[in-house]
């Protein structure tokens, strides 16, 4: 480089996510010129695998492309499979399967909330530190964790990889008394999640925003999730707003069967994960997004933890987009889930049979369901016996990529501008800038390595340790 | 294990191709990881911190398999500093189900997925752990079984031999008083061809066995796979249940590869 101050920052291995994934940072008078999130996790081949399988196989197979969210997956390909095969799964057994994602999202959020993002609030490097400091806290977030674990215990048999879910529905429904038992907790823990919201809206939150559109599922009358249409919200510069403005601004929805015209994927060079655009435009999923989109929707204790969490109320239009604050939501939306557990249960009646017969036809299924993180995408095309012919998967990781490196550009830009920052202060920030967004690497492919480039001083290369 | 000096063992966790889900088990031992990290120093283990200490480690636990170059170098190093090395899940024990992948063209893989696939390195197979170095002892299953790890890291710190049993699935059935789901269904299970670990998790919930643990210690393939024909299995469904999560296993490469020359 000629001429004005350059830097580069590389950090080659991000902590605290799941999955492997670096960051390299250019920076050139001032102005990032670069910032790239690399996503080094090796590619699987789960889309080129999937041909050939039944098509009663994409549940138990794609659960394994990420242990943090097997139900997202299991749900998005039953989905998939179901609506190629014509067959539409409702009433008793679509409210089951509500109520198991409710246990994977407290399972996860909470998982997110104390072990990988609470310890940047406090300085600490891991949960086992923060729990030095915060011990309450932390054992009160691994109970909360482990009633999430419970509900798909009982309904998938195990919190990893679950057995119990098949196309159609289950192999196996629980009985009213085994609901109660799990009820019983699930009372104690509401409570717990309340204190929770309060305990993270008191963390210290940098000013921050998102010009990104917001995408999320959208179901009039309930808070998404295993079900929905894809509805998108402008970004706040098309209405000439700032990136922080917290005013809902207009939607548009597309039919999930249309997926592929709308959010499409491409490839750069130094990523496994595919990059995904929204109508040509850079886009967000995950819970700023649901909350933008249905957040009118939460249960009346949910909205009233968010309005004390100083989250506004979403019924008058008020959405955050300052992705630092992403914490407080995914901690709404536990209590929520917790909530709306108990409503399931409390209303709960055996399906007539665990399964619906789901007879295999030639044809094209779309699937879409809000993991933790985002909206996940199936597509599965099948021929008459049922044989996997094509697959595609499209994880909320990749598609929140392209986001997370504009929140990188904005962060260090804006942080340029006070000052110089070191490279541990600024390798630190960025982290915190890819953990607002809960990446989940193994999903998009998988991994984190920062790398920020100035040639003044000898460049940091946080890699792990290798024989190399 | 005692240690010099008294100190804390050190644990490593360490992540190759996989879904995170058997690394993750560690921290769904909700009762238990605050327990563990006052008895062991965590000094590797980047999901859950930003920490890194360079080693050497007493004990190692690995999740995933070898797919890129890179890997099969890093493994090296691993070994090197790591006194116990132990392989958690399907992918690090038998290559997981990424090792499809080993009996198709690879080149084909990457260009059904990526649309440059010239920026794609990788492997053409995806192999264990122990086919590049020495493992202490392996834990099987897809995912581990938490109660498993517990057990293990227990007796590591103990210095006792860990009580892993290598029976099959049947043993966990009658364990639980659950009817054999072939003898009283007609359900095809792997359940007796199956290494126990899960509690026999698929017959309590009504279905057969699918193999995620990977072969038992007493397999028998020429007499059981009758039994799954007999129950409505033809030569496409059991190449398809024995090539799963499991599927580079040596009993059951073995065995689908005999099937599919059928």
């Amino acid at each position: 480089m000629n001429g004005g101050k350059s830097r580069e920052l590389k950090l080659g291995a991000l902590g605290r996510v799941e999955g492997e994934g670096a960051l390299h940072l250019c920076v050139h008078n001032g102005e990032v010129t670069e910032a790239r999130l690399k996503i080094y996790e090796p590619p699987r081949f789960f889309e080129a695998f999937l041909r050939g399988r039944a098509h009663t196989e994409p549940p138990d197979i794609t659960s394994r492309v990420c242990g943090i969210c097997p139900v997202a997956y299991q749900l998005s390909a039953c989905r998939a499979v179901e609506d190629a095969c014509g067959t539409v799964i409702d009433g008793r057994l679509a409210a089951l399967r509500r109520l198991l994602y409710c246990g994977e999202w407290i399972e996860s959020q909470t998982l997110h909330i104390h072990l990988l993002h609470a310890p940047d609030f406090f300085g600490c490097d891991s949960v086992i530190e923060l729990a030095r400091i915060q011990r309450a806290e932390v054992e009160r977030g691994l109970r909360l964790k482990q009633s999430g674990n419970a509900i798909v215990e009982l309904l998938g048999g195990r919190s990893i990889h679950p057995i119990n879910i098949r196309v159609g529905g289950f192999h196996r429904v629980p009985t009213r008394a085994e609901l109660r038992s799990l009820a019983e907790r699930l009372r104690r823990e509401r409570d717990a999640a309340v204190d929770m919201v309060r305990w993270v809206s008191g963390f210290d939150f940098p000013d921050a925003g998102c010009d990104h559109e917001l995408l999320a599922l959208a179901e009039p009358g309930s808070y998404a999730i295993e079900s929905g249409t894809p509805t998108a919200m402008d970004a706040p510069s098309t209405a000439g707003l700032p990136a922080d403005a917290d005013r809902a601004l207009p939607t548009r929805a597309f039919d999930v069967h249309t997926f592929g015209d709308h959010v499409v994927e491409r490839q750069v060079p130094y990523s496994t994960a595919l990059h995904s655009v929204l109508d040509g435009r850079r886009h967000l999923t995950g819970s700023l997004a649901r909350y933008a989109i249905s957040g009118r929707w939460l249960s009346p204790i949910a909205l009233e933890a968010a309005r004390d969490a100083g989250l506004g109320d979403p019924r008058q239009g008020t959405v955050c987009r300052n992705p630092f604050r992403s914490i407080i939501v995914r901690a709404v939306e536990v209590l929520y889930a917790i909530d709306e557990a108990l409503r399931i249960i409390d209303t709960y009646e055996p399906p007539a049979h665990p399964a619906v017969k789901v007879p295999p036809r030639a044809g094209t299924g779309h699937g879409a369901t809000e993991a933790p993180r985002g909206l996940l995408y199936h597509r599965y095309t099948l021929d008459a016996k049922g044989t996997v012919t094509g697959a595609n998967l499209v994880p909320p990781t990749a598609q929140n990529q392209g986001a997370i490196e504009e929140d990188l550009r904005r962060t260090v830009r804006e942080r340029l501008r006070d000052g110089e920052p070191t490279d541990a202060e600024l390798t630190a920030l960025c982290e915190r800038v890819i953990r607002n967004h809960d990446p989940c690497i193994s999903c998009s492919a998988h991994f984190l390595d920062l790398r920020v480039h100035r040639p003044h001083s000898a460049a940091r290369e946080g890699n792990p340790p290798t024989g190399a | 294990m005692p240690t010099e000096g008294g100190r804390r063992p050190k644990l490593a966790v360490w992540k190759f191709a996989s879904c995170d889900g058997c690394q993750l088990t560690l921290l769904d031992c909700e009762d238990e990881l605050l327990g563990i990290a006052e008895e062991v120093e965590i000094s590797y283990f980047l999901e859950a911190s930003s920490a890194t200490d360079p080693g050497p480690y007493d004990l190692s636990l690995v999740d995933g398999s070898i797919t890129t170059r890179q890997d099969a170098e890093r493994i090296q190093h691993i070994r090197s500093v790591s006194r116990r090395l132990v392989t958690i899940g399907a992918c690090a024990t038998a290559g997981g189900i990424q090792a499809l992948r080993n009996y198709a063209d690879v080149a084909e893989f990457r260009a059904a997925v990526y649309a440059k696939p010239e920026y794609i390195a990788t492997l053409a197979t995806s192999t264990p752990i122990s086919a590049h170095v020495p493992v202490d002892l392996e834990l099987r299953g897809c995912p581990i079984d938490r109660g498993r790890l517990v057990e293990v890291i227990t007796a590591f710190l103990a210095g006792r031999k860990p009580d892993v049993p290598d029976h099959s699935v049947c043993f966990e059935c009658k364990l639980r008083g659950t009817p054999c789901v072939i003898v009283a269904h007609g359900t095809p299970c792997l359940g007796p061809v199956t290494h126990a670990g899960c509690g026999a998790l698929c017959p309590a919930y009504g279905r057969g066995c699918y193999g995620c643990f990977g072969p038992s210690n007493s397999i028998n393939f020429s007499a059981f796979i009758p039994l799954l024909r007999r129950d409505g299995m033809d030569t496409l469904d059991v190449v398809r249940v024995l090539r799963t999560f499991n599927t580079a296993a040596p009993e059951f490469d073995a065995a689908s590869r005999e099937e599919a020359r059928r």
